[in-house]
């Protein structure tokens, strides 16, 4: 009861802040269901499913929240779907198996993993031009473009690396070797760290973006979840710094890091096999999406609490949120 | 078009890139020798889906590919050399000679009496990898410093087995085994494995028929499997030869398992979590066809090389070994848990998938059977059941 008078009081207060008449929207892309499905942040409740390409996984938005780009992994495609009318209207080259990919600072550069093929693909959102293809190792996963649009990174579940590209030359400047299977990488929003999860190795390394070398690792461990269960994948930094929050798959939680100290302060029970994260508009609100339950957990920040589970499509994987 | 102009344009830059890279690495060169045994199992009776001649070899082969890929940002190369041979002596005579040669890595898919010989053949250096027997022999007394099994013992197979029919309380077995000493092998693992959790076996029949059962597997079968209760048939047939053939044939109707049916494998075409469709995909293009047990297990093998040569930054074999058996090496091998090697026997501890020819049933171990170091260790020889120590020659 009381966490449905304090949703009331989030919606209502979301609203008198908001400019526009809309509410915030999630967008969850379901590998298995070949579909996205759209969440109302006021109600909590799925208002659409939109069918998309084959294996739907990485998701983003435009910077201007106008686009949401989807990786259709079997498809080989990435899709662009207008917003406004939630219909697919273009499909970008990403080469074959696009995973994930990160959108540059500058809206228009798209850097896509191609899963199959050890490459980075870089498109021209805009002429869907391949700008170029950069080789990387075994099954690149992670994406991600520094805030200040100099360094795009990626990772290689299979290589063990994280690869630095300079985003001016497109060109591949240096690797640094993490644990076993990394398969996120985030960086801060001063673009000084990158945080890197390593899935079998049951690690989050923190690299200092300068020298590229790991500063430090963090570790997981749960009271009765077995070691081997904890596989982080997902990575999410607070805009405020205070903390990083590590989606852990099949130990069915999501550690709070404490994103200065580094030390893990708690663990969040969330759903079965928990993947990637989103935050809502002001932060408050944490989305995981859980693979194997198929659903969405809610994590209200402030009480480190899961609030309320949305049903999804099967195996969702990846979740966004338009303001 | 232009995505291959834009490809070759960036290989030219990574290249160049790789050169200016901050990170000095040294060349590194790692020759890995693939000897592989042509065995004849005989004539069989379900002949109608022969199991591939290169089953072992394309998994080696994929995982230099793999290991080539990531070499390329640490300049280290490898390279396979393979070898097959329906005469056991012709292995072992190349093996010394690759090891004279200065090879020290050796992925071997023979049959158990086979690799018994390299350990003696080949010097100390060498680090022999089992990848094709699944022996229990193998795990229980051949103790030697430098053996390690990526493929699964019986044991570890009829574990996995034995914890999920437990579990769903099938709990009284009719047991059927074959002729040879393979099928005799299975069996017996069984039989441990039904004590160790607690099942029990209400009927054993050995199968000695020698008709053609494809033509009267639904008159033979049923009286065959004839007995008052059994909630579920075992069949130890590992050639294939009638096992295929109990299935919708049993007396009562009830679920077959062991080589046929539900089986326990290494391996399989429908394991796809845990990243593993990425793998069951890369291996389909290269070889037009599934990945098997045999193939997991030579592709595990020569990826533990790599992954150690990876973060020794050396070909040097003491310092590999030495690697392998530490607790810090972890082979990320596409079955949801990372995977190591037991300290004492040497074999790869991993989770076994439960499949039917069409579907993933589950993977053991089950939920609840527990072990107070690791969980995958109630599958197969735990420490005390073997003659093998950690500090063995």
């Amino acid at each position: 009861m009381n966490f449905k008078k304090s949703l009331m009081t989030l919606a209502v207060g979301s609203l008198l802040a908001s400019s526009t008449l809309y509410a915030e929207t999630a967008y969850v892309s379901n590998e298995k269901d070949d579909t996205i499905s759209i969440i109302d942040l006021d109600t909590m409740a799925v208002t659409d499913t939109i069918e998309v390409g084959e294996r739907p996984r990485g998701i983003i938005l435009s910077k201007d929240y106008s686009k949401l780009y989807i990786c259709a992994s079997d498809s080989d495609t990435v899709q662009v779907m207008d917003l406004a009318t939630n219909s697919i209207i273009k499909e970008l080259p990403s080469g074959e198996d696009p995973e994930q990919f990160a959108l540059h600072p500058n809206n228009r550069h798209l850097y896509v993993s191609n899963e199959d093929d050890a490459l980075v693909t870089i498109v021209d959102t805009e002429t869907s031009e391949v700008l170029a293809q950069i080789d990387v190792g075994v099954e690149p996963e992670g994406m991600a473009v520094s805030p200040d649009g100099t360094m795009a990174v990626n990772t290689s579940e299979t290589t063990n690396m994280v690869h630095w590209i300079d985003t001016e030359k497109h060109e591949l400047v240096d690797n640094t070797l993490v644990d076993q299977r990394p398969r996120h990488v985030e960086f801060s929003k001063d673009s000084k760290l990158l945080w890197a999860s390593a899935e079998i190795g049951a690690t989050v390394s923190v690299i200092d973006t300068a020298t590229r070398q790991i500063i430090k690792k963090i570790t997981f461990e749960i009271k009765g979840v077995h070691k081997d269960k904890v596989q982080p994948v997902g990575v999410k930094l607070s805009d405020d710094g205070r903390y990083a929050f590590v989606a852990l798959g099949p130990a069915n939680h999501v550690a709070v890091v404490n994103a200065k100290t580094y030390e893990v302060e708690d663990y969040i029970l969330v759903g079965r096999r928990v993947w990637h994260m989103t935050f809502h508009e002001d932060q408050g609100l944490l989305l995981a999406t859980n693979g194997i339950s198929g659903d969405v957990s809610v994590i209200d920040v402030n009480k480190m609490k899961a609030i309320k589970t949305i049903k999804v499509g099967r195996y969702p994987w990846g979740v966004v949120v338009k303001p | 078009m232009f995505i291959n102009n834009h490809r070759k344009n960036a290989i030219a830059i990574t290249l160049t890139a790789l050169l200016g890279s901050s990170h000095a690495y040294s060349e590194v060169e790692v020759n890995i020798s693939y000897l592989q045994q042509e065995i004849d199992y005989g004539p069989v009776l379900s002949n109608i889906l022969p199991e591939p001649e290169d089953a072992g070899f394309q998994g080696a082969r994929l995982a230099i590919k793999d290991s080539n890929t990531t070499g390329r940002f640490l300049k280290h190369k490898y390279q396979l050399q393979d070898f097959t041979s329906a005469d056991p002596q012709a292995l072992i005579d190349k093996a010394k000679a690759q090891y004279e040669a200065g090879i020290r890595y050796f992925v071997v898919n023979t049959d158990a009496q086979t690799l018994g010989k390299f350990t003696d053949a080949l010097g100390k250096e060498a680090l022999i990898f089992n990848a094709g027997s699944s022996a229990d022999e193998l795990r229980l007394h051949t103790c030697d410093a430098n053996l390690f099994h990526t493929i699964p013992s019986r044991a570890m197979l009829t574990d996995a087995l034995a914890q999920w029919l437990k579990a769903k309380r099938l709990q009284k077995i009719f047991m059927i085994t074959g002729a040879t000493p393979d099928d005799k092998a299975f069996s017996r693992a069984f039989k441990r494995s039904s004590k160790r959790f607690g099942l029990s076996i209400v009927k054993e029949k050995d199968w000695s028929f020698d008709t053609d059962l494809r033509r009267t597997a639904q008159s033979e079968m049923p009286l065959f499997t004839q007995h008052r209760d059994y909630d579920v048939v075992f069949v130890a047939d590992e050639r294939g030869d009638f096992g295929e053939y109990v299935l919708y044939n049993t007396w009562l109707p009830r679920p077959v398992v062991g080589t046929q049916g539900l089986t326990p494998v290494a391996w399989h075409r429908v394991v796809e979590q845990y990243g593993a469709a990425q793998l069951q995909s890369r291996f389909e293009k290269n070889t037009k066809r599934w990945m098997n047990s045999k193939d997991y297990s030579a592709w595990a093998a020569v990826r533990s090389v790599a992954e150690a040569v990876t973060r020794t930054q050396t070909n040097d074999a003491e310092t590999n070994k030495a690697y392998i058996k530490s607790d810090k090496f972890q082979l990320a091998g596409f079955k949801g848990r990372k995977l190591d090697f037991r300290s004492w026997n040497g074999q790869l501890r991993q989770t076994i998938p439960l499949v039917h020819p069409r579907s993933l049933v589950s993977m053991s171990p089950q939920d609840g059977f527990l072990h107070p170091t690791n969980e995958l260790d109630t599958l197969g020889f735990d420490r005390k059941e073997t003659d093998c120590t950690d500090t063995n020659k």
